[in-house]
């Protein structure tokens, strides 16, 4: 099972690199999509740690794998319907690689949801980054070289960096006098002997690295300009499937110092590099003139609610848990719905681009809400994570953080407010919005669903939905 | 440290390597040096571990891409854009040479005071690692060629695989095979984009890609 969802979209892939055909072959997407996502849900409904027989105990699914991989493909599952309409809008540039990257992307993404070996999910999400980075490219002009080769040239050596913090950790058990290896399970049983410098030094090599990849400020740089010059549904996906999956490294981390009984010091990290990504978050918000790189901070604000969350531990981990699911679905809405704003007006600046609700009142509505949503308005699903992880700081005793928190969060709801208000609102330029895009039900469908989703999360957790967040928090909780 | 002498011989030629890079602005010749940086470091998993199947596979992977593949890459995407040397770094050569030197003494210094274990107490891999690493970092940060920062990049690169040396069990084949395929792509993919840099550009100054700002 575990096999089919990582080959479904490999072969996927090669078929579409192989398929002559410009106005067919982005039919794979959506079938491999919806092929993945049928596949996660049986994974998901599987039993509580599957593993796969033929790569030894390398590869199988926890509680982090399967909130991971449902995020991942459902997230990817919306996109591929989009992409169709979106091809179809763009199908005299070509989409070879386009479509063969998006499905090999996610086979990467699957691979790194998975793989219980620390060498394998290195693999996994080095290949993340060399198979999305064609993807920013898609728009050909100098801005989004410069973009693609930031996000490359960052990324790559960030990667680096994390595999040294991985070589640090077997070294780390190796002075410990344990059996070295780097199979997950392994680490987790041995960590208590390993030697504590070495695992230091490895925890913050693999914070850097990892968190180069889930844009922490201040790593963060590649992510406005990725975001920015990459087509809407390529920004969804880095926005709502690639952090996610640096996150779960990072999560991966936090459970090796866990067990090795170090989880203070590294929550200590995960603390700072969350409230640093919030600062830098509400001061480039502010008067932010380009609607997708304002949507790039709020990652990078998102980012930084995820870490303190998993950071300050309790109740708060399982909102932060919640908070994947949510930002990952509200991102989706906000690139896609952006999308279509930018390729209606042709421009993704404010001042060029203002009354979007009169031209695309689809789209324009759902950029609306999904704003809403992402800053925590009730009744949607981010305001009960963000709700949750705020209850878990305060229960904590954590005043200090929890008043720059919310300082922070109402900063950000402001500096966006202004950009999306100017946007959604006023009347069209003369001479702007004569494009020849319209809104179709293929570019505005998925934003909508998606949307309904993280509503329905604000007001009815069902059971086996609350199960699979609270399962991934209590790994998190073992206190050793 | 006597049953290393070999390897370590091998380790003293990248260091030497380590600062005709820093120092060289011509860039066929650095590329040719990578390559044969490249190179050395593939034999080392002989060296250590013996002629067993895991280092054989190992040196072979390592010496076919690191050694010919990436710098066939790379040598072909700079005879398509014609350039030869890289004109502007932005801190000299001779002061990247000063820091590089600094940084490998440091290097040396620093790891006498690492909690190594008994049988690493002395050898050169881990020093000759950190410089190397520090190497790579300088060549990223000096450098304005989109082609010297893939250099510095794979340098880097270098540094973490003569670190892996030293652990080379806790790495499975298939692992170690994915790792090296992850770094062949990546450079092919920094290939074509360094062509559609010069192609847009007319030059492949990364100095140039500065649009892109709040």
């Amino acid at each position: 099972m575990i096999a089919a969802l990582l080959l479904l979209p490999l072969c996927g892939g090669l078929a579409a690199f192989c398929l002559p055909s410009d106005r067919f072959r982005p039919l794979l997407l959506p079938v491999c999509g919806l092929g993945h996502l049928v596949l996660t849900f049986f994974v998901i409904q599987g039993g509580q740690v599957a593993s796969l027989p033929l790569a030894g105990n390398w590869i199988g699914v926890d509680p982090f794998s399967r909130l991971i991989l449902l995020i991942v493909s459902l997230l990817f599952c919306g996109c591929s319907v989009y992409a169709l309409g979106y091809l179809r809008y763009r199908i005299a540039w070509g989409n070879r690689i386009f479509v063969s990257c998006l499905l090999l992307f996610l086979s990467a993404m699957s691979l790194a949801a998975v793989a219980r070996h620390l060498g394998l999910l290195w693999v996994a999400v080095e290949a993340t980054t060399v198979a999305s980075a064609p993807l920013i490219y898609y728009n050909r002009n100098r801005l989004s070289i410069e973009a693609t080769w930031k996000y490359l040239i960052l990324c790559s050596v960030g990667i680096a960096l994390a595999m040294l913090g991985i070589l640090f950790v077997a070294y780390a058990s190796l002075a410990g006098g344990a059996h070295v290896s780097l199979q997950f399970d392994d680490i987790l049983h041995g960590a208590a002997n390993y030697s504590k410098p070495w695992l230091r030094a490895g925890f913050v090599f693999l914070l850097v690295g990892f968190g180069t990849k889930a844009g922490f400020a201040p790593l963060h740089t590649w992510k406005p300009d990725a975001y920015g010059e990459a087509p809407g549904l390529v920004g969804a996906l880095l926005a709502g499937g690639l952090t996610s999956v640096a996150f779960l490294a990072l999560l991966r981390t936090l459970q090796i110092m866990d067990a090795a009984g170090d989880g203070a010091m590294a929550r200590e990290a995960f603390l700072a590099m969350g409230l640093v990504s919030l600062a830098f978050a509400a001061v480039f918000v502010i008067r932010q003139p380009d609607f997708k790189r304002l949507l790039a901070y709020s990652s990078v604000e998102h980012m930084g609610i995820l870490a303190i969350g998993v950071a300050v531990g309790g109740v708060a981990t399982f909102g932060a848990m919640l908070h994947l699911m949510n930002n990952a679905l509200t991102k989706g809405v906000l690139f896609l719905s952006a999308g279509n704003i930018h390729r209606r007006f042709a421009s993704k600046r404010v001042g060029e681009v203002q009354g979007a609700l009169t031209l695309v009142p689809v789209s324009a509505s759902l950029f609306l809400l999904g704003f809403l949503a992402i800053t925590g308005s009730p009744p949607f699903g981010p305001f009960i994570s963000e709700f949750t992880i705020l209850r878990g700081i305060f229960t904590g005793g954590h005043y200090l953080t929890g008043g720059l928190f919310l300082f922070f969060l109402a900063v950000i709801f402001i500096g966006m407010g202004s950009t999306v208000l100017s946007v959604v609102f006023g009347k069209p330029l003369e001479r702007k919005g004569d494009t020849n895009y319209r809104e179709t039900i293929m570019t505005t469908g998925t934003p909508l669903i998606m949307l309904l989703i993280i509503l329905l999360l604000g007001l009815y957790l069902p059971e086996s939905g609350r199960k699979l967040f609270a399962d991934a928090a209590a790994l998190l909780e073992v206190k050793p | 440290m006597d049953n290393y002498n070999p390897a370590n011989l091998l380790l003293l030629l990248v260091i030497l390597f380590n600062f005709f890079l820093l120092g060289s602005s011509r860039l066929n010749a650095c590329i040719r040096t990578v390559a044969i940086q490249g190179g050395i470091l593939s034999l080392l998993p002989l060296f250590i571990h013996g002629f067993s199947g895991h280092s054989l596979f190992l040196a072979g992977g390592a010496f076919l891409l690191k050694g010919l593949a990436i710098p066939f890459l790379l040598l072909r995407a700079i005879r398509q854009v014609h350039i030869r040397r890289e004109m502007e770094p932005l801190i000299g050569y001779v002061p990247t040479l000063l820091l590089g030197t600094l940084a490998t003494a440091g290097a040396f210094i620093f790891s006498d005071r690492l909690p190594l274990i008994e049988a690493h107490r002395g050898s050169l891999f881990i020093p000759v690692g950190l410089a190397t690493l520090a190497t790579g970092f300088l060549m990223l940060i000096t450098r304005r060629k989109a082609i010297t920062q893939a250099l510095g990049y794979l340098i880097f690169e270098n540094g973490v695989f003569i670190f892996g040396m030293l652990l080379a069990e806790a790495m499975p084949l298939m692992v170690e095979a994915g790792v090296l395929l992850d770094l062949l792509v990546a450079v092919f993919v920094m290939g074509i984009v360094m062509h559609q840099i010069n192609r847009e550009f007319s030059s492949m100054n990364t100095g140039q890609l500065s649009s892109l700002r709040e």
